[in-house]
């Protein structure tokens, strides 16, 4: 293959890979945002607190790769759970500002948290062995494979999860109209939690991944990494699953291609310019549909 | 984005002040030397570092008999100032060294984020200045005339001045012909550092291959490693904080780019061996001292440092120990405690030999003249290679 077209390629894959850790965050706002139409800000920080979590699994109790992913999934979907609990459930019925104004509290409370606990960034251990493959000039490495192939697995399954069981209806039928679905006997409560709790799970996986692709992990790594992951919901249509997953994907591809064919410099103008073009084209997002709504 | 003041910083606030307030006994007798540093902040481990060796100059003076001025004995009293590592607080801490607690001279901020400001305001003040840590040259320049500050002066060498000596260092002693430069285009000092070591190194007839950026919190790095890979390098400088070091070479040794790196002052941190997982073995970054050649000077400070703080000094404890140095050099040589009398003779001193190496100020410039070493990464340890002046 000629030089450009291996280029090319190898740009993609990078591409992939990040876009496959912004969507399985994307989806944690996507859903929250889909049952309860608010913007739960504190989600960038569960992924910071998963990639901890997997930090103090694997250094302190050396648990190898599956039980760490299994453990921090089970960790943040319970902090998740937690968080909807104590903080989210007694405004259901106050104003969403109060709701959003609590959610950007619990985020300085994780980061805040963390920061006392773990002043310096921190290494996390190599979870897997990396091996680099080269094929026709391209490296792919075990990690890359790990990461693209979990995250569409966990994609698939939630996809399966929201369109194919009856808690995946339950959800649906809450986000189509919240006054009538009681009256029929589903459990709001415990649909809501059940909703927080897969989507703070996606945030530990992608946690866990992204120690792993990217093994220096500090307090503050999940706000601009939520930034940008609630940006790939809304240009997907925020409340739409599969949206957020093609606009994390969109996002991963045009910052990686701004770099790999302009100076690294204009990465996060012409990405964002990009991004508000679209939105300006589409408002409610790729698929969204809209709906009236007050924030 | 997270400028929210913890109730902890708060709390050490107060009792600072607290403490200050009963500090007012035996005014006549004590030299007040104000310290302003990092304890809490992005940086509270260049802060106790510059805190240690601040506190161990001021007692090894003092337990000496401390200075005499005049033939009148005088004890050193050293007022700490914590900064949170920002611009507005070092800036609030100058003030009120200088006017509230009246010292003879300030040492830091170390940081050039909150050093700058601070450089300023103590210019206006007519109050001595000594920053050990910043190399940014914005500190010692005033930026209306771009001529040197009168009362601001620094221990440590410019970044100008890194970035020109790594240049002539990876085309002279690592014979590379090509470069691939990676820097934060959002922080100051590896921008001033990547602009002078490419203009050096093609002014020196070498070539650049590659000029990438990334923004301060980036972690993916994998398409300007590709862009870097491609372009077949000899050699890749990344004069990046020691944490971007450890993502950005893990994820180099990854893509499978072979070629070394060479790195600035930022990289010296014991941190970078944990951060980086081997990956940077054997390369090679400039410092402002090594604690294994030492001299006898920085033999017996880090000796006594390691035994009252438990670790190997690092660069910004050594440099803060030589600014309080340089300071008390130059209150010895002054006939009263005027701060412009201090200040003319920090301004001559010519025979200052310190941890990190001789000394000497010139023609006015709160720059001083020494040179700068090159380190290697060997095992979990940096090793001295060489010492290097452009």
């Amino acid at each position: 293959m000629s030089e450009g077209i291996i280029y090319w390629l190898q740009q993609a894959l990078n591409a992939f890979q990040l876009g496959s850790i912004y969507a399985l965050i994307a989806l944690g706002y996507t859903m929250v945002y889909g049952i309860l139409t608010m913007i739960n800000f504190a989600h960038g920080d569960v992924f910071m607190i998963g990639a901890f979590f997997c930090f103090l699994l694997s250094s302190l109790l050396g648990l190898s790769f599956i039980p760490t992913l299994l453990l921090t999934m089970l960790g943040t979907a319970l902090l998740g759970v937690m968080i909807e609990r104590l903080a989210y459930k007694p405004l259901r019925q106050a104003p969403k500002v109060s709701a959003i104004i609590t959610a950007l509290g619990v985020g300085m409370f994780l980061e805040n948290f963390t920061l006392a606990l773990a002043p310096y960034p921190k290494q996390v251990p190599l979870l897997l062995e990396n091996v680099t493959w080269d094929v026709y000039g391209i490296s792919i490495s075990s990690i890359q494979i790990v990461i693209i192939s979990l995250s569409l697995l966990l994609m698939l399954l939630l996809d399966y999860i929201v369109q194919r069981t009856s808690i995946g209806m339950a959800m649906r039928a809450i986000s189509w109209d919240k006054t009538i679905v009681p009256l029929m006997g589903i459990p709001v409560d415990l649909i809501i939690s059940i909703t927080f709790a897969i989507g703070a799970g996606l945030a530990g996986a992608a946690g866990t991944m992204y120690a792993l692709a990217y093994p220096v992990i500090d307090p503050y790594m999940g706000v601009m990494v939520g930034w940008k992951a609630f940006i790939c919901a809304v240009v997907g249509g925020i409340g739409n699953i599969r949206g957020a997953m093609i606009g994390a994907f969109i996002l991963g591809t045009v910052e990686i291609m701004v770099v790999a064919f302009l100076p690294s410099t204009f990465r996060d103008f012409v990405a964002f310019t990009l991004l508000m073009l679209l939105i300006m084209i589409r408002p409610y997002g790729i698929l969204g549909k809209p709906r009236i709504q007050k924030v | 984005m997270h400028k929210i003041i913890s109730p902890v910083a708060l709390l050490l606030v107060s009792i600072i002040f607290l403490l200050m307030g009963c500090g007012d006994k035996q005014q006549q007798d004590v030299i007040k030397v104000g310290l302003i540093v990092e304890l809490t902040g992005d940086m509270p481990g260049v802060g106790a570092s510059s805190k240690n060796a601040a506190q161990m100059a001021v007692a090894e003076q003092n337990s000496v008999g401390g200075i005499s001025i005049g033939g009148k004995p005088y004890q050193i009293e050293l007022v700490v100032e914590d900064n949170a590592s920002k611009a507005d607080q070092s800036v609030a801490a100058v003030n009120k060294l200088i006017t509230q607690d009246n010292v003879v001279a300030i040492v830091g901020p170390n940081a050039s984020l909150g050093a700058i400001p601070a450089a300023e305001i103590a210019e206006y003040n007519k109050t001595l200045l000594i920053t050990p840590w910043s190399t940014n040259p914005k500190t010692t320049l005033d930026i209306t005339t771009g001529k040197p500050k009168t009362f601001v002066f620094r221990a440590c060498y410019t970044d100008p001045f890194e970035g020109r000596v790594l240049a002539r260092f990876v085309l002279e002693k690592l014979k590379a012909k090509k470069v691939a430069v990676l820097y934060d285009v959002a922080s100051e000092a590896p921008k001033s550092q990547a602009d002078l070591f490419r203009l050096t190194f093609e002014e020196l007839g070498g070539k650049t291959v590659a000029f990438e950026t990334y923004t301060t919190g980036d972690r993916d790095f994998s398409a300007q490693l590709t862009k870097i890979k491609s372009a077949n390098p000899d050699v890749i400088f990344l004069p990046a904080y020691y944490n971007d070091v450890g993502l950005i070479a893990q994820q180099a040794h990854r893509a499978g780019i072979k070629q070394p790196f060479v790195g600035s002052d930022a990289w010296s941190s014991p941190e970078l061996i944990k951060l980086s997982d081997g990956t940077v073995e054997g390369d090679y970054f400039a410092n402002h001292y090594a604690s294994d050649i030492a001299t006898p000077t920085a033999k017996k400070f880090i000796d006594s440092y390691a035994k009252q703080f438990g670790n190997i000094p690092d660069d910004v404890a050594a440099l803060t120990y030589d600014s309080m140095g340089l300071l008390f050099s130059a209150i010895k040589k002054s006939t009263s405690l005027d701060r412009k009398v201090v200040r003319d003779s920090l301004a001559t001193i010519v025979d200052f030999s310190g941890v990190t190496g001789d000394i000497k100020f010139s023609s006015g410039s709160g720059d001083p003249v020494k040179s700068a070493v090159i380190m290697q990464v060997k095992g979990d340890k940096f090793v001295w290679v060489m010492n290097a002046a452009p």
